[in-house]
């Protein structure tokens, strides 16, 4: 009879036809990728193509956000950290590259700073600020997603302390006048490597460079999100404790995924400095990391295309929006909110998963009359099914 | 080890003064069938959170194959080979059956072996297996959120067994099911018996007829009695904390 081998596909063949997928899939993506690359710049006019840039490399904030909170079910408000100390790396990079070595940034001279503290010394490397603009990012989330998740401290609990740490670093940040600038953060950025950092072309680069990291940032998190260690993400997110009884140790997994989120926060950081100009405490703002925790809900918890989509989305609405009504958007934003709470819980990719395309076909066609639809789904109700007709 | 895979000597678990163990001793063979029953507040799920390490005893000690396991955290325990089956089902609604079964099978569980390393065929071979014992090799791929109850339950048994444990610990696993099923999941247990020793706790005295050997009451927190089912059910201390409260009410 087939209908066994109808469910139970041979391994080998279930094996090819997963390759074919992913090979489709890499195409797709490397399709999208090179349309940006090569068709926005002719399309866009250079401010928008210049918030593109910006906001793909919001995106991959988006998407380690989506790792800790759509996978693993860690709500963390305080990514801003991350991503302002990716941001502040290469900053303080771009401030030592113009000036002779030992000498002093510009805004250290105004407070009467004498000697170059010892760590700015450090960032005077291109290669080690490029490092660092993950690594320290990604071993101060280990560091601090260590100490909160051995104590087994979950849910709201742990979003509260991620806000409270997110209080501690804007204040530090900003009250350090004489090693960070303070308030006013690190701006005017004149060359990096070489190349006039306001140039067109070097922009360009830049945004290259952005959507090649968004790429490969997807492709991390798809292979972090398939297989026995994304279900198992998805098991601690849907039932930790039966996971310990299963005899794994969910803090070794958390801890990690908590560090790469960090890290992909710190890179996104180092993106955006490089094409808005400026960092600055701001971003350590809490508004701000919860702004992030808007765009993954907008585009759906647990689907990295939602992520991307929805960092995309929101942003240039914000901009759009206000550009043409600068008082309205942050009911805006608001109102955004509480749609995707109320009304789409999984938002936009979810609801298409769910429900949305059968929507829209509807549209067009009646609807299929689903009585039972776990029933119809039942492979033991389509065998019977299939052989009675085959006695008519 | 002589002999024991279980025992419990003088435990004592108080929550803010009320003590939900009281003193217990308790001892089970390897390779046993056992039963325990009580009625509410007996301390029956309190008696599995000390041995899997989920409550830690306030007095006394939890001997797992002769080794104390004091102090070891939950996942510790599981992996030395105690499995623990949840009252109601518990098992991961948005994973697929096959997915569940792997990750309870995965012999090596920790983060980098999870993250690079491919299950070997004995493990797939193994989860095939599983799948026709509990029954479910024709849903494999759906989601578990779409299964009925009984199924769930018999796919957290699943889940147990292919941790490979010793001892399984199992939390009333008829609760809630027809007839029918409770009898399906009576043969699955009377077949894991063969080669694993099996904790029960159950309220269903028909269910409990149909696969138990040897039963220990449990009242107030301590062992009330222990024997054979035919023993148990004639035992007038057991009548009378099973039915004394009905009885009081019906003289009434």
């Amino acid at each position: 009879m087939t209908s066994d081998s109808v469910i139970e596909i041979p391994g080998i063949e279930r094996r090819h036809q997963r390759r074919r997928l992913q090979l489709i899939e890499v195409g797709v993506v490397a399709l999208v990728a090179l349309i940006l690359i090569f068709l926005m710049p002719a399309v866009l006019p250079s401010v928008r193509l210049n918030q593109m840039g910006r906001f793909l490399a919001l995106a991959i904030a988006a998407l380690g956000i989506d790792l800790i909170w759509g996978y693993t079910g860690l709500l963390s408000l305080g990514h801003g950290i991350f991503f302002a100390l990716g941001g502040y790396a290469l900053a303080m990079h771009l401030q030592l590259a113009p000036i002779e070595t030992g000498g002093l940034p510009e805004f250290m001279n105004l407070y009467g700073v004498t000697e170059l503290p010892w760590f700015w010394k450090l960032f005077d490397s291109f290669g080690f600020a490029a490092v660092a603009v993950i690594l320290i990012p990604g071993l101060i989330g280990a560091i601090l997603g260590y100490l909160v998740f051995r104590n087994r401290i979950r849910g709201v609990y742990f979003s509260i302390l991620t806000q409270a740490a997110t209080i501690v670093f804007f204040n530090f940040f900003n009250g350090q006048q004489k090693l960070f600038n303070g308030t006013n953060g690190l701006t005017n950025y004149k060359t990096l490597l070489g190349a006039v950092v306001n140039a067109p072309q070097t922009q360009f680069v830049f945004y290259t460079l952005t959507v090649l990291f968004l790429a490969a940032t997807y492709g991390l998190c798809r292979w972090l999100t398939q297989g026995r260690f994304g279900n198992l993400l998805i098991a601690i997110r849907d039932d930790e404790s039966r996971v310990r009884f299963t005899g794994y140790n969910p803090t070794g997994f958390k801890v990690l995924v908590f560090a790469i989120s960090a890290g992909l926060a710190g890179l996104a950081g180092a993106l955006f400095t490089l094409q808005t100009g400026i960092i600055s405490p701001k971003a350590m703002d809490i508004a701000f990391s919860i702004e992030m925790v808007i765009w993954v809900a907008v585009g759906g918890r647990a689907s990295l295309v939602g992520a991307i989509l929805g960092a995309l989305v929101v942003n240039f609405a914000k901009s759009l929006l206000s550009e043409q009504f600068p008082e309205i958007w942050l009911f805006f934003q608001g109102a955004l909110f509480l749609i995707v709470v109320t009304v789409l819980p999984d938002g936009v990719v979810g609801w298409m998963r769910s429900q949305g395309i059968e929507r829209l076909t509807s549209l067009e066609r009646p609807k299929p009359v689903l009585t039972y639809p776990s029933l119809e789904e039942d492979p033991e109700v389509q065998r019977e099914r299939e052989n009675l007709g085959a006695r008519d | 080890m002589n002999g024991k895979i279980l025992e419990t000597e003088n435990v004592t678990v108080s929550f803010d003064g009320f003590k939900a163990l009281n003193n217990l001793n308790f001892s089970m063979d390897a390779g046993e069938l056992r039963v325990v029953i009580g009625p509410n507040g007996a301390g029956k799920t309190t008696f599995l959170d000390v041995i899997t390490g989920k409550v830690q005893p306030t007095q006394g000690r939890v001997l797992f194959k002769g080794r104390n396991v004091r102090r070891l955290s939950e996942e510790k325990i599981a992996l030395l080979g105690i499995g623990r089956k949840f009252q109601t089902p518990r098992v991961y609604l948005n994973l697929t059956v096959r997915e569940n079964l792997e990750l309870a099978c995965n012999r090596r569980k920790d983060v980098f072996s999870t993250l690079f390393g491919r299950p070997p065929a004995s493990e797939r071979s193994t989860v095939a297996g599983l799948l026709e014992t509990i029954g479910l090799t024709l849903k494999a791929n759906f989601p578990a959120a779409l299964l009925s109850h009984g199924e769930k339950q018999r796919l957290e048994i699943g889940m147990l067994v292919a941790q490979s444990p010793d001892l399984l610990l199992v939390d009333e696993p008829v609760a809630g099911l027809t007839d029918e099923e409770t009898e399906n999941i009576g043969e699955l247990l009377l077949a894991l018996a063969e080669s694993h020793s099996i904790l029960v706790i159950e309220h269903d005295m028909e269910f409990v007829r149909q696969i138990a050997r040897k039963v220990t009451v449990l009242h107030e927190g301590s062992v009330l009695c222990e024997g054979s089912i035919e023993e148990v059910q004639n035992d007038p201390r057991v009548i009378e904390v099973y039915l004394g409260e009905t009885l009081a009410t019906a003289d009434q």
